[in-house]
């Protein structure tokens, strides 16, 4: 079948997918992605995230459903996905022996390009991704990082329509990830390449992808632009803990005042503020009339921690690990050890 | 990174199977290549027991009906055997890793026909049989064994030093497939060589006593690998011998070939 013009989105139906002796992996979702869009699929581990991709990218038949990738059936059209598809999976899947040039050889041979276009195409993602001095060296030897990079230029050298990144960050340092999201940001601005991120970093849904879908046990719990899901959310939350552990019944009652509880860390209290951010001064006001010392307190603005918690009943699995690393921190403002 | 300009579409076409093998090929000749433990190891151990055997068990050639008075020269086919069965360890461990890494999943989401991948990662092992069959008979000659079949004789050797590499290494890209793990790999080793204690590695068969080993021995493919190896050595052009070793041989290449295909085909399931 032939692709439609501009058919570079993804279009999900019902996917299922079932593993012998197990719950379902995938349990009918439905999803879109646009021709140029990134797409963040956020989800813990084992919510089904991998898996989604694996069917996506033809590595795994679904049990049920149906997915059209840059216009072709997954299950009837593989060999056409793959020829439109790029795919960077969990883990950098190089071979330690070889190095950078020499797996773009092989990638660029399998894919049909002649030796000559191999070479050039090669080198000029080999330099796009800052990987010129290291071309030569093998990758057993790369950093982590390194290891990331190459995997994308890998992704990119027959020029795919679709990009598939699974959890592209997972374990790089800020520098690299910066790096790496500025680059799926060009491709997806410049070139036009449609981009399907897993991740379980919020900020990194955040920062790159114009919609998020959130996965939890196999289902898609909420799907929108980060903005949309949380103003959903809608209001910021104040987490304070007191100086004295005695206290916090106290500072509970005061906080029923100004909304209804929201969840907070062993030895903190957290409430949702009814009337948004302008009624953290009257919280603070109110703790210091009933003399209950604070050592910490935090207004939070929602985020799609937040919108994680409220779609699943829990947190995000790396997303304290993603936010200590983050550039940006996610609070609109902090306080210390106020009150009496 | 950096950013570049926009790129031209490389022209591209649909690559057949042999230039995939080819691609293939090169990697696994490489990989093979840059990891001299596999490649010595596989080298060393055939040897230090050659040394062992060809000094230890010397006394053997008096035996009445021993063909040949250098225990060195009769032992030199068995350790060509056994650098085979390291190729069988070297050919699973490497699709196994391939699988481990995610690897194999990268080749899958190419154009990647199944075929080539099986010719492609066996051309490695045939390159280590290569080496191991140069290596063997280079010090075999140096500490004087001999060699009856002559210099068309060597050419013969190398042909079915090659045959029995990728027939052995066939089965262990089977084994590497079938549990895509290095380490499971790893603990089928040891039954390759239950195959190889069991042969005529040790004594001729019309030697040995007629009993329960002897019947195992006959039975025995790797017997007859080895009597073909020993036939170019001791003998000189001994056809049976070689046909026997030969088609042994290639019935294990199409076993394993078989093996290894239906692995593949469980292992890629790609739509």
């Amino acid at each position: 079948m032939t692709p439609k013009a501009h058919d570079n989105g993804i279009e999900v139906e019902a996917l299922v997918r079932e593993f012998k002796k197990g719950p379902r992996a995938v349990d009918g979702i439905n999803l879109e992605v646009k021709p140029g869009e990134i797409y963040g699929f956020l989800g813990p581990n084992g919510a089904g995230k991998s898996t989604t991709v694996h069917m996506l990218t033809t590595l795994l038949p679904p049990t049920a459903g149906t997915a059209r990738v840059a216009g072709y059936d997954v299950v009837r059209e593989g060999p056409d996905v793959r020829d439109s598809i790029g795919v960077a999976l969990q883990e950098a899947a190089l071979d330690p022996f070889l190095t950078a040039r020499e797996h773009m050889r092989l990638q660029a041979g399998m894919h049909g390009l002649t030796k000559a276009d191999s070479q050039r195409r090669g080198d000029e993602l080999i330099e796009r991704v800052g990987l010129a001095e290291a071309a030569g060296r093998k990758v057993g030897g790369y950093s982590g990082g390194m290891k990331r990079r190459l995997d994308l230029a890998l992704a990119l050298v027959h020029e795919p329509r679709v990009l598939f990144l699974d959890e592209p960050t997972t374990g790089l340092d800020v520098q690299s990830r910066t790096a790496l999201w500025d680059e799926v940001t060009r491709l997806s601005r410049q070139n036009g390449v449609t981009v399907f991120l897993t991740t379980q970093y919020l900020e990194e849904a955040d920062a790159l992808a114009q919609r998020v879908g959130i996965i939890d046990t196999g289902r898609i719990v909420a799907e929108g632009t980060p903005d949309s899901l949380k103003a959903e959310i809608g209001r910021p939350t104040v987490e304070a803990i007191p100086s004295n552990e005695g206290d916090l019944e106290r500072m509970e009652r005061v906080f029923e005042l100004f909304g209804e509880k929201a969840p907070a860390a062993l030895g903190a209290v957290g409430v949702r503020l009814r009337e948004g951010a302008e009624e953290l001064a009257p919280v603070v006001r109110a703790l210091d009339a009933e003399n209950i010392p604070v050592h910490n307190l935090e207004i939070h603005a929602p985020t799609l921690d937040d919108v994680f918690l409220a779609k699943t009943g829990k947190r995000l699995e790396g997303a304290d690990a993603g936010e200590e690393e983050a550039a940006e921190p996610r609070t609109t403002g902090e306080m210390e050890a106020v009150g009496a | 990174m950096t950013t570049a300009a926009a790129t031209v579409e490389a022209p591209r076409t649909h690559t057949g199977t042999l230039v995939q093998v080819g691609h293939l090929a090169r990697r696994s000749i490489i990989r093979t290549a840059r990891q001299p433990a596999v490649v010595v190891t596989s080298m060393i151990f055939p040897l230090f027991l050659l040394a062992i055997n060809s000094s230890g068990l010397a006394a053997a050639t008096n035996l009445p009906g021993f063909p040949t008075d250098s225990y060195l020269t009769f032992a030199l086919g068995l350790t060509f055997m056994q650098g085979a069965l390291f190729a069988t360890m070297g050919a699973g461990q490497s699709i196994a890793e391939d699988i481990e890494r995610g690897f194999f999943n990268r080749l899958q989401l190419t154009p990647l026909h199944g075929p080539a991948l099986i010719a492609g990662q066996l051309a490695g092992t045939l390159v280590l049989g290569v080496t191991q069959g140069v290596v063997f008979l280079t010090v075999g000659l140096a500490f004087g064994a001999g060699f009856a079949a002559g210099a068309l004789g060597i050419l013969v050797m190398f042909a079915l030093a090659m045959v029995i590499s990728v027939a052995f290494g066939s089965l262990g890209m089977a084994v590497g497939l079938r549990t895509g793990n290095a380490e499971k790999v790893q603990g089928v080793f040891p039954l390759m060589f239950v195959f190889l204690f069991l042969s005529s590695g040790a004594l001729p068969r019309n030697l040995l006593e007629r009993d329960w080993f002897h019947a195992i021995a006959t039975v025995n493919p790797v017997s007859y690998i080895i009597e073909a190896y020993r036939s170019l050595l001791i003998t000189g052009w001994d056809g049976e011998a070689l046909a026997l070793g030969f088609g042994v041989g290639l019935a294990i290449l199409a076993i394993g070939i078989w093996a290894a295909t239906a692995a593949l085909r469980t292992r890629m399931e790609r739509t």
